[in-house]
């Protein structure tokens, strides 16, 4: 029973790591199958942390929190598409510069706004968080031993954000792979030229999936601030943006494979938590750090097709010009 | 539309980065302007911060010896076609090659130590380059992923050896026990008071000498050597270079082997110059400098050691103005350097296009006469 209850809380452990993850990866999911490489998840998700800290902050409400998190978000990807779409500008630079720009601008604006030396104010008052939804009976189901307790630890008490996280993956799957849009939206990943020649914008696509990838960052940098933590601290993303991006390739650009990818790399990371300093049978003591280090090497491997193979949407990272 | 025109060299090595780094600093004043101060107050308090006294300089052209190394790395990566985003993790192990030699040889003459540290830093560097480059060359595993992976896999590397190997015993940060002193790189003070010069103490050292020897092998190589030569065709088309009896993937190995040497140089500044020991994060960022270094300097070295010292002066400049505006801190200059990265790198286009319409037609009116 406790071995059971042990691994129910790693599991649980693992939802609260791969929620943003998640999030993130899915928005990368978005812009590079329409063929627009996502550097800037790190910069998006960071900037939607602060908005959305700031705003939750100084109103009082986790909704308009939300909301500026997402405009935020939005407001990058859009600079990423002006300078790579519209300006056919150098994707992976575009995206590596949003995200610099808002590692300083964040702490920036906050000692400006706060006074805190870059963070925001602690976000303790009521409907300033997003908070654990309690369902129906989970304490009464908490004492049944075995799918009581997954009920109360796994499916009960998490937030909002984390269903919708659920939720957007069998959604997305949907709109990629049974709506025309996710058909023309892989297309354009593909092959613009065939896009193009059909009559369709391949730009107005490519910005359409900017947009997406900006609004589902800026859930993801909302959940940091507003969720897993309680305000913004400087660098809070701390490369979760780029381990999302490893989850998508490693998730070979579909949503299925991505959101186990997700699940995998966070459970490597809640595990590590747990095994510091504990002594493994065989093994002995196994640094954090190599287990940190996991998801990383993991994407290294497959990139180099030793395990299993990554193939990235064929047009990515080319801009599309007419003439051609 | 009809074949791109093209600008004057003068204009694209010169004019071109001075606009966009102009709009960046105009971008950057509108937000000091948004915190609450005066823009033009300080921008003069980063001038004379970073160039108004000895200090200053000498702490300007310290931050530049960092910046020089890493944009040297990302240029010549560039030169062949490849974006390098893992100088940080290069320099990062790099770094350990030169703080290895220094604490374990550290005992010998400085004389064969420098040289034995110079090289392990080149070595150290160039090995955390190689498998990103390998994995190009042979398997098209894409570079900018696999060297943002190494970073990570370098900071997880090193945090293990610092906190559980290389840590001087007794003592919690994790840090190395210090080098001694034959394993110093020389201050510029203390060179200048040989020859009879007194000048305030500031962190700048030998190192600064090797950053511009660095530069001016790097153009030699790129530019006068064969192997440069085979590199700049690779780069600039791998087909007519196969075509020419050119390897691109030997190019690719070859080029990220230097650019990840080359980025292993910071560790003699910031480890040997600077720190004296091997410490956590000790590239912190210069590695993402580089890259805003080598956009804007267009990957000549002339414009890297220019472009480096402009973004010490602006690092040095951001600790002074932190110090007299306290409603702003040292984050405004890693803004700057986002700005400078769009404007620069992914922007580009947006000045080069009007830019070149209005030289176009200089030149048209001058022939009409």
């Amino acid at each position: 029973m406790e071995t059971y209850t042990l691994i129910v809380l790693l599991l649980a452990a693992t939802i609260r790591v791969a929620t943003p993850l998640l999030l993130a990866a899915m928005a990368g999911l978005f812009s590079e199958r329409s063929g627009v490489i996502d550097l800037g998840l790190e910069g998006k998700m960071l900037g939607a942390a602060f908005a959305a800290a700031a705003v939750s902050a100084t109103t009082g409400s986790v909704w308009l929190g939300l909301g500026a998190g997402i405009l935020t978000a939005v407001a990058l990807a859009l600079v990423i598409g002006y300078a790579c779409i519209t300006h056919r500008g150098n994707q992976v630079v575009a995206g590596m510069a949003v995200t610099i720009m808002v590692v300083g601008l964040g702490p920036t604006l906050g000692l400006a706004w706060f006074n805190l030396g870059g963070q925001t104010p602690q976000l303790d008052g009521a409907g300033q968080r997003f908070t654990g939804v309690v369902w129906p009976w989970a304490e009464t189901a908490r004492e049944v031993p075995f799918p009581g307790v997954l009920y109360a630890e796994l499916l009960s008490g998490q937030n909002l954000l984390v269903y919708f996280a659920a939720g957007l993956v069998p959604f997305s799957a949907w709109i990629f792979y049974r709506t025309r849009f996710g058909l023309r939206l892989r297309a354009v990943g593909e092959n613009p030229q065939a896009v193009d020649t059909a009559g369709i914008s391949v730009n107005g696509l490519r910005y359409q999936a900017v947009i997406i990838s900006g609004v589902l960052c800026g859930f993801a940098g909302t959940y940091l601030s507003t969720a897993a933590s309680s305000g913004f601290v400087r660098d809070m993303t701390a490369g979760k943006g780029y381990l999302a991006l490893a989850a998508l390739i490693f998730g070979k650009w579909k949503p299925w494979p991505t959101l186990g990818a997700c699940l995998l790399f966070a459970f490597t990371d809640a595990l590590a938590t747990r095994l510091q300093g504990v002594a493994l049978p065989v093994v002995g003591v196994v640094p954090v750090q190599f287990i940190l280090a996991l998801p990383y090497v993991l994407t290294v491997l497959l990139l180099a097709g030793f395990v299993g193979q990554a193939v990235a949407p064929k047009a990515i990272g080319q801009p599309y010009s007419k003439e051609k | 539309m009809s074949a791109p025109a093209k600008l004057p060299r003068w204009a694209e090595l010169s004019l071109l980065p001075l606009i966009n780094l102009g709009v960046a600093l105009v971008l950057a004043g509108v937000i000091i302007k948004i915190l609450g101060e005066s823009p033009l107050a300080a921008f003069k308090l980063m001038v004379t911060g970073a160039l108004g006294t000895q200090e200053g300089i000498g702490y300007t052209l310290y931050y530049a010896t960092n910046f020089i190394f890493t944009g040297l790395a990302v240029a010549v990566a560039y030169h062949a076609g490849l974006f390098n985003i893992g100088a940080e993790g290069q320099a990062y192990v790099g770094g350990l090659g030169t703080g290895l030699v220094c604490l374990y040889f550290g005992t010998w003459p400085f004389w064969v130590v420098l040289p034995l540290a110079v090289l392990a830093g080149a070595i150290f560097g160039a090995a955390w380059a190689f498998i990103p480059a390998w994995l190009q060359a042979r398997r098209g595993s894409h570079i900018v992923i696999t060297t943002i992976m190494f970073n990570f896999i370098a900071a997880a590397l090193m945090t293990y050896l610092l906190v559980n190997v290389l840590i001087k015993p007794g003592q919690q940060s994790p840090e190395t026990r210090e080098f001694s002193a034959n394993a110093v790189m020389p201050a510029a003070h203390e060179l200048f008071a040989k020859i009879g010069i007194t000048v305030v103490a500031t962190p700048l050292n030998l190192a600064f000498g090797f950053a511009l020897m660095a530069a001016a092998g790097v153009w030699i190589f790129i530019w006068r050597t064969r192997w440069g030569f085979a590199l700049r065709v690779a780069g600039a088309n791998s087909a007519a270079a196969v075509y020419a009896g050119i390897s691109p993937p030997r190019i690719i190995v070859g080029a990220m082997l230097i650019s990840g040497a080359l980025a292993g140089g910071l560790g003699l500044n910031e480890l040997m110059g600077s720190q004296h020991r091997i410490l956590m994060d000790f590239p912190s960022g210069a590695g993402f400098v580089g890259i805003a270094v080598a956009l804007m300097g267009r990957n000549h070295p002339v414009g890297i050691v220019v472009a480096a010292v402009l973004f010490g002066a602006l690092y040095q400049g951001g600790s002074q103005l932190s110090f007299d505006m306290p409603k702003i801190n040292r984050d405004m200059v890693v803004v700057i350097q986002g700005l400078v990265i769009l404007l620069c790198g992914a922007m580009e286009n947006i000045f080069r296009a009007p830019l070149t319409a209005l030289f176009m037609r200089l030149s048209r009116a001058k022939e009409n006469d």
